[in-house]
């Protein structure tokens, strides 16, 4: 029987090496996973290569993972927030290396990497400091930056509800870099506010199908507001 | 002469607007002008971060953290909005759906170049998000922008001197000044404010201006 529920998100995460790369879903605290963030921390895996859409934000989740030392890379769209302190400190200090990924060219690239596109021409930066010493083609009159997939060993994210297939759905704008990094790494890891039957879901609203997920962890959420 | 405040900027821009537009408003500025959209007008806002059909701020007590946009403020949506991820969402972005992308500026130049996302500074920390994707993914791009710098100094120039997002990617400029189109033969000035003069804002401005015929 195929039981992709995980007892703990200690027991999920347990296998992550030094080195690894993770992709961390959510935009914001908008489908952030904070329980596999704390329990990340809590495992101890160093040299991290870390793909978000920011770079943490106050003292807690990734930017609690950064304070710690633990993250050598992050590839992101938007590190600079008025609450980054702990990125923009390390990357002051030079200890965190940054590459700077439009946001579009951010998705797309994870999308790639899920799809087993080898690379793609996009047309966005192109002529500007971010496709620096990048290949370009112009195409119809149009010009392009070649652009590549970005893989991942591991994708952190957050849902709503799954079965024990590992079929998800998600809640509202948290949605956002969850399926497709679902589909990025080879081993993803969603945090989900309630585990339900197989045959619970509807098949047609089913929006990460189970063969893109290897574990399931529920957490329940929180009773204190969120900070 | 009357320079616009940010408020009227907005309902300047809004007014430009159409029924059944598919609109995309940047993060700060732009994102006022949701609030100066014609009463009636059926426009449905997007937000990169996965959402079509933004409704008005949630009251007080009513937020939702799983529901924002991409300023990551709390929003609702309206009946017949819809959520994606972020694949689709800079699909629409890129594939060129969206009808309009209002953009904030540093500077604009007489080319229609854009340069909105890093000043340039040696220390800054560089912070991009969807910018560029929006510069050149939107049919039309409108910039919202103050006229001049805090020093004065015009930010509709020959050539940008800050980091460009795109080039040759704006299609219309609205500043607390005036309303200007550029085009492939220059800048045509469309709307002035309440007591400028058209030789008073090409001295402000410094790069050629055009008087577009219909312009009082």
């Amino acid at each position: 029987m195929i039981d992709k529920f995980v007892a703990s998100a200690e027991a999920a995460l347990a296998d992550i090496p030094d080195g690894a790369t993770v992709m961390i879903g959510g935009f914001g605290n908008a489908g952030m996973p904070a329980a596999l963030i704390d329990a990340l921390i809590a495992q101890g895996a160093r040299e991290l290569t870390i793909v978000n859409n920011n770079a943490g934000n106050g003292d807690t989740g990734l930017a609690a993972l950064m304070k710690a030392k633990r993250v050598r890379k992050i590839l992101c769209s938007f590190p600079r927030q008025a609450d980054s302190w702990h990125f923009d400190a390390l990357y002051r200090a030079g200890e965190i290396q940054l590459e700077l990924v439009p946001q579009g060219t951010l998705a797309e690239r994870i999308r790639a990497a899920g799809a087993g596109i080898g690379a793609f021409y996009t047309p966005t930066a192109f002529g500007t400091r971010l496709a620096e010493g990048k290949e370009t083609r112009r195409i119809e009159g149009r010009d392009y930056v070649l652009e590549y997939p970005i893989h991942a060993d591991y994708a952190l994210i957050k849902a709503d509800r799954a079965d024990r297939w590992g079929n998800l759905v998600y809640r509202k704008t948290a949605r956002n870099f969850a399926p497709i990094m679902a589909s990025a790494a080879r081993c993803t890891v969603a945090q989900v506010r309630e585990t339900v039957e197989l045959g619970a879901l509807d098949p047609e609203q089913v929006v990460t199908p189970g063969i893109f997920v290897k574990r399931i962890v529920r957490i329940a959420p929180s009773l204190k507001k969120a900070a | 002469m009357k320079k616009l405040d940010r408020n009227q900027m907005a309902a300047r821009v809004a007014r430009d607007i159409p029924e059944g537009a598919y609109v995309n408003l940047g993060i700060g500025l732009p994102t006022l002008v949701a609030d100066h959209l014609p009463k009636g007008r059926e426009i449905i806002l997007h937000s990169e971060n996965g959402v079509l059909g933004i409704g008005p701020r949630p009251a007080p007590g009513e937020e939702d953290e799983d529901l924002i946009n991409a300023g990551k403020e709390p929003v609702t949506l309206l009946a017949g909005g819809a959520y994606f991820h972020h694949g689709d969402s800079f699909a629409m972005i890129r594939g060129r759906h969206l009808d309009f992308a209002v953009l904030g500026a540093f500077q604009v130049s007489v080319a229609g170049d854009l340069a909105n996302w890093h000043t340039g500074a040696a220390d800054a920390i560089p912070a991009v998000g969807g910018a560029m994707d929006l510069a050149v993914g939107a049919k039309k791009v409108l910039v919202m922008m103050e006229h001049l710098t805090k020093k004065g100094e015009s930010k509709i120039v020959q050539r940008c001197t800050y980091p460009l997002t795109a080039a040759r990617c704006v299609d219309r400029i609205y500043t607390d000044l005036a309303v200007i189109d550029v085009k492939p033969d220059g800048l045509h000035v469309v709307d002035l404010v309440e007591g400028l003069s058209f030789d008073e804002l090409q001295r402000l401005t410094g790069v050629p201006l055009k008087k577009l015929a219909t312009a009082a």
